[in-house]
């Protein structure tokens, strides 16, 4: 009985109501928690999974030996390869390597396939494209793609060597 | 006002009379009157749609629109611009008188009532001794509007939604009019002016706490604001009333929405927060306008407060709230006025 008159008048009173409001207002002074991208941006990883790009070694070679490794492995069939005819077996180099990047479902099995680490995928996630054509990568732009993120993936491969 | 204002405007009164010949003047300085007056509310509507923006935002630790202008001063702009260039789709089966006859129907009572309220002592646009009778008269009118609008959609959606809205009007309005009578009683007087000079004393949200509540509650119902925004509730009725309208014709209900927020929150100000009066005497240097304004921008605050801390009601419990709940303690209060003044022999 006490307890049910405790309840009504309470309940008169907007106790809980109250109570809800007091929380929106003491939220209403603490700091935002909004990252504001393109100025702020949150941390990234250093196995972060975005564009891809084709690596070259130190003497600007490339890397990728043409084993389709990541052709083979890849989910989504995104990729693309045809071995150059012209290249020796000590060095075989592909003719064309082609990855459609709106068929990637960037899961990273190209890159952990490669037994070179030529294919990675790189920080980059701010790329688009105004046709669907802009989005299939050939090898040149593969290549360009990892000269210009060159700093970046070497880096973030080095930070996850020890776990590789 | 002031005595240097009155020589001003007896003189401009003077050479327009001599100017446009006494009709012709009186009409054009009634519409210059309503334009002094109706534009500072059209343009806190504007701007209560940032605010409201802006304080959901900081409530929900975010920031609100802070993209337009410095801290997104600019978005209503943006937002106006935007409403006026869209595309006004007309519906094939509408009845096309009453569509688009609704949403000036919700936004011109909202505006129309301003009328009777007083800012300061003097300063009133129709000073009528049944001021609080024309509000409530007025903001009755503002039902037809969603009723039309649920109407004339021709839209099961807009059906449902005009429905709702008009039975949870016409439940709240009873129990909001019932909240003004202790008011009347103490006051003695329909007259807005008169109402808050008797609250010289003691402001009536004192004596009648309760009845101040219920009366907020019952607008916040009135002015399908949430937690009572069952006409428009998007989980289940996509837009309601609304669903069929498109650029300015829905951005004019949603103007007459928050034109009768404002309104309501300066009713409020004016019936139990003491309207133009400081809450000490000391603080009378500071003119009247802007205390009433701070009262009713602290009720608009609360509205916003409101909708970003409660979840949205169910309909039975809405009318249970209105029917079973306010009416019978506004109806009590009511008595309880009335014996108390006859005891105290106040009247």
């Amino acid at each position: 009985m006490a307890q049910n008159f405790k309840a009504l008048v309470d309940s008169f009173a907007l106790k809980e109501l109250a109570q809800g409001m007091a929380v929106t207002l003491r939220h209403m002074f603490k700091p935002h928690i909004t990252v504001q991208y393109p100025e702020e941006r949150t941390p990234q990883s250093p196995r972060f999974r975005g564009e891809h790009a084709l690596r070259r070694d130190q003497a600007g070679n490339e890397r990728c030996v043409a084993c389709k490794l990541c052709e083979a492995t890849c989910p989504a069939q995104a990729i693309y390869i045809e071995i150059d005819p012209l290249s020796v077996a000590e060095k075989r180099l592909t003719r064309v390597y082609n990855i459609d990047e709106t068929k990637c479902i960037f899961c990273g099995f190209c890159q952990e396939a490669c037994p070179v680490d030529a294919i990675v995928l790189g920080p980059n996630f701010e790329f688009y494209g105004l046709k669907r054509e802009d989005l299939y990568y050939d090898k040149a732009k593969l290549l360009a793609n990892g000269e210009r993120w060159k700093k970046e993936i070497d880096a973030n491969l080095e930070a996850d060597a020890k776990y590789r | 006002m002031p005595e240097y204002l009155k020589e001003i405007l007896g003189i401009v009164h003077g050479y327009g009379e001599g100017f446009f010949g006494l009709m012709l003047w009186t009409l054009i300085w009634t519409v210059v009157k309503i334009v002094i007056l109706l534009a500072p509310v059209l343009f806190m509507v504007t701007y209560i749609t940032l605010a409201e923006r802006k304080v959901i935002g900081f409530m929900q630790v975010r920031f609100g629109p802070n993209r337009v202008g410095f801290w997104g001063i600019l978005q209503p702009l943006a937002d106006a611009v935007k409403l006026l260039f869209k595309e006004l789709l007309l519906p094939e089966k509408v009845d096309k008188s009453v569509f688009f006859l609704a949403p000036a129907l919700t936004l011109v009572p909202a505006l129309v009532a301003w009328a009777v309220i007083p800012f300061s002592p003097g300063i009133v646009l129709a000073d009528i001794n049944i001021g609080i009778l024309y509000i409530l008269a007025i903001s009755s009118m503002g039902v037809y509007g969603i009723i039309m609008a649920g109407w004339g959609s021709n839209n099961r959606f807009s059906f449902l939604g005009g429905l709702r809205s008009a039975a949870q009007m016409v439940s709240y309005e009873v129990s909001m009019g019932f909240t003004l009578i202790p008011v009347v009683l103490l006051s003695g007087s329909l007259n807005l002016t008169d109402v808050v000079n008797a609250q010289k004393g003691v402001w009536f949200v004192v004596p009648l706490l309760p009845m101040f509540v219920i009366y907020f509650i019952s607008v916040v119902a009135e002015t399908n604001r949430s937690p009572f925004d069952l006409p428009e509730a998007e989980a289940e009725l996509v837009a309601g009333f609304i669903t069929e309208y498109s650029a300015m014709s829905s951005g004019l209900f949603f103007m007459g929405e928050y034109a009768n927020m404002i309104l309501v929150s300066f009713m409020g100000s004016i019936l139990f927060l003491g309207g133009w009066l400081p809450p000490v005497a000391m603080l009378s240097f500071i003119p009247g306008i802007f205390w009433l304004a701070f009262k009713a921008m602290f009720l608009l605050f609360v509205f916003l407060w409101i909708r970003a801390t409660f979840p949205r009601y169910r309909y039975d419990q809405l009318m249970r709230l209105g029917w079973k709940v306010f009416l019978p303690i506004s109806l009590f209060w009511i008595f309880l006025t009335g014996l108390c003044m006859h005891l105290l022999g106040m009247a």
